[in-house]
């Protein structure tokens, strides 16, 4: 049984922790201050030198967390554009200033008053994420407090179920760069399945580049109010492989579509399968929206089939969507759907904390800073692939 | 008379009796969540995948549930019921010490060689869709659901490689134990060479890759 050194605890003799939380591993750039307040002490309420990890998870779970300040400010390219890792890191470097100012006068707080520096150590673009790693490392030796690096997809993870109140989901987590199923065993994030080649986010974005869609508010977001007027389904591959998923064919495969077929009759095809029946021709041409419509149906049901598969397998009765991808309401509304048939409830946040943001590290490097975690200065370099499951989630105990 | 077992990911599973056998009824339903079209598309596909591929391993000899009946129309695959329990309840079994995990690990090993062999990729490997026999111990492989026929060894790889993700993230601390699955594997196996050349391409592709090191 793991048990850690009540003195060296954060929360020793002081009930309040209070992080700053930099994020910067693609083209959002966040920062959040959070505080931590337990009930009371630990060293009121655990006597001796040493605390049980079942006791420490205890009762850092049942500790009251407040969002002082969440800012962030987005990289949107031109359309048909996306963003390349060094104008990304050229972003944050210009606007990550500033954006600490603000917070630290948001929060109402002053640098003296920062417990812990946590920031993104990956996974993510490179560039972006030393950008980033360099404030974190400056502002660490400026005022000599500690940095904790954060796994971004732990992050995810652990804001997700703080807002929400899910206790021990099985998590799909959705975005840009990363598609994951996950589930919680022995201090472990377990990946139980993902994405074979290119995430759902990426897939969405270059078809929303090749069509010609505004990355502004997000791509993704451009193609689910397309998708809401699409009504043609068309025939598209779908890639489950047990509990893994993968995308690039289908991508090819719409981006194909775009190019060749947008405007004509559907009926009128020769290589489109659904059709060989011979379809009346009174279907109307085929447009951009049927094929955001056809993309979404195909690559969400694919996401939830194993979303559905991993909850049969552990008996998982909640399922929590993070990262941005979760954000869009229809993939909500289909794995609400499938909840009902299995009779499991979701858990799903808002846009605030879906799509990155600085309080999601803040709040995931607290909890392991508050389990006596910190990274020294010769251990924080980033590392562009940073697995889930290779972080020791000592915070918990179930 | 039809009582519920298990509902699945896929489908609802239903013990009943064919002519006089314990059967298994395994009924698809319509997944609400789905586009109702591509739904159809699936599930008709699925049913008939799943039927011919136990069909294949029962000609073959593999150790599978009898085909009992299909119904294409209704979406419902009649099977023997199989007395006995999964290897995923075996291997987390207290009572399960090594040596009875390295016999299992072995039958695994076998069956999956016996199964690659004749060109049937199961496609849903996890300890819970291998079951242990009451009656003679023999390893039967069950749910279908997602086989296929494929000669490529891509798929093959890719299959072991689902199996070992799933097992060693049901069974954490079980690597001796996958590990003696591929022995074995290797041994039966003509192919395996080829497989396990493209099962190393398959861990280091994309994302799976870990950097550390």
């Amino acid at each position: 049984m793991a048990t850690f050194s009540l003195t060296s605890l954060p929360n020793y003799d002081r009930t309040t922790v209070i992080s700053l939380g930099l994020e910067g591993s693609a083209n959002k750039l966040g920062v959040g201050v959070v505080r931590h307040t337990l009930l009371q002490p630990l060293s009121a309420q655990f006597a001796g030198q040493t605390i049980q990890a079942t006791h420490l998870a205890e009762a850092l779970h049942g500790q009251q967390v407040d969002v002082l300040a969440n800012l962030r400010h987005t990289y949107i390219t031109p359309p048909g554009q996306g963003f390349l890792p060094k104008d990304t890191a050229v972003h944050h470097r210009q606007y990550i200033l500033p954006l600490i100012a603000q917070a630290l006068q948001e929060a109402q707080i002053t640098p003296a008053d920062v417990d812990a520096i946590c920031f993104t150590q990956g996974p993510g673009m490179g560039g972006p994420l030393v950008s980033v790693a360099i404030v974190a490392r400056t502002l660490s030796l400026l005022w000599q407090r500690p940095l904790v690096g954060v796994n971004h997809c732990v992050g995810h993870i652990e804001m997700g179920r703080q807002i929400t109140g899910a206790t021990n989901p099985v998590v799909l987590y959705v975005s840009g760069g990363n598609t994951q199923v996950i589930a919680y065993a022995q201090n472990r994030y377990r990946i139980f399945g993902e994405t074979l080649d290119i995430a759902v986010g990426n897939c969405l974005d270059r078809f929303a580049r090749i069509i010609n869609l505004p990355n502004d508010p997000s791509p993704g977001y451009n193609i689910e109010q397309y998708a809401k007027r699409g009504s043609q389904l068309v025939d598209l591959p779908y890639a489950v492989k047990g509990m893994d998923v993968s995308f690039s064919g289908i991508l090819y495969n719409v981006q194909t579509l775009a190019k060749t077929r947008l405007g004509t009759n559907r009926s009128t095809s020769t290589n489109d399968n659904a059709d060989s029946k011979g379809q009346p021709s009174t279907c109307p041409p085929l447009t951009a929206e049927d094929l955001c419509f056809s993309l979404q149906e195909t690559i969400f049901a694919m996401l939830i089939e194993i979303t559905e598969r991993a909850m049969a397998h552990i008996g998982s009765q909640e399922v929590l969507i993070v990262g941005g991808v979760g954000c869009n309401l229809r993939l909500q509304e289909m794995m609400g759907e499938m909840a009902r048939q299995r009779g499991a409830n979701v858990f799903a946040t808002d846009e605030r904390f879906c799509i990155d943001n600085g309080i999601m590290i803040a709040h995931a490097g607290t909890l392991a800073f508050q389990t006596g975690f910190a990274t020294s200065l010769a251990d924080s370099t980033i590392t562009q692939r940073f697995r889930t499951d290779e972080v020791y989630v000592a915070w918990r105990d179930d | 008379m039809a009582t519920l077992v298990q509902q699945g990911a896929e489908a609802k599973v239903y013990a009943t009796s064919f002519y006089g056998r314990d059967a298994i009824v395994k009924e698809r339903f319509p997944k609400t969540y789905r586009h109702p079209d591509l739904d159809k598309k699936l599930t008709h596909k699925r049913v008939v995948q799943e039927a011919r591929c136990l069909a294949r391993c029962q000609r073959a000899g593999i150790d599978v549930p009898a085909l009992y009946n299909v119904d294409t129309y209704t979406n419902v695959i009649y099977m023997e019921r199989i007395a006995g329990r999964t290897v995923k309840l075996c291997l987390l079994d207290p009572e399960t010490d090594q040596a009875a995990a390295v016999q299992v690990a072995t039958k695994i090993g076998e069956s999956l060689a016996a199964l690659h062999a004749i060109d049937i990729v199961h496609g849903d490997l996890t300890t819970s869709n291998l079951f242990l026999r009451d009656s003679n111990g023999s390893l039967a492989i069950i749910d279908f659901g997602l086989s296929y026929h494929s000669h490529m060894i891509e798929d093959k790889a890719v299959d072991l490689y689902v199996l070992e993700r799933a097992f060693l993230s049901t069974h954490p601390d079980s690597q001796a134990i996958f590990d003696r699955i591929l022995e074995v594997y290797l041994a039966h196996c003509k192919q395996a060479q080829k497989v396990f050349a493209k099962l190393e391409d398959v861990r280091l592709r994309g994302r799976k890759r870990s950097m550390v090191g």
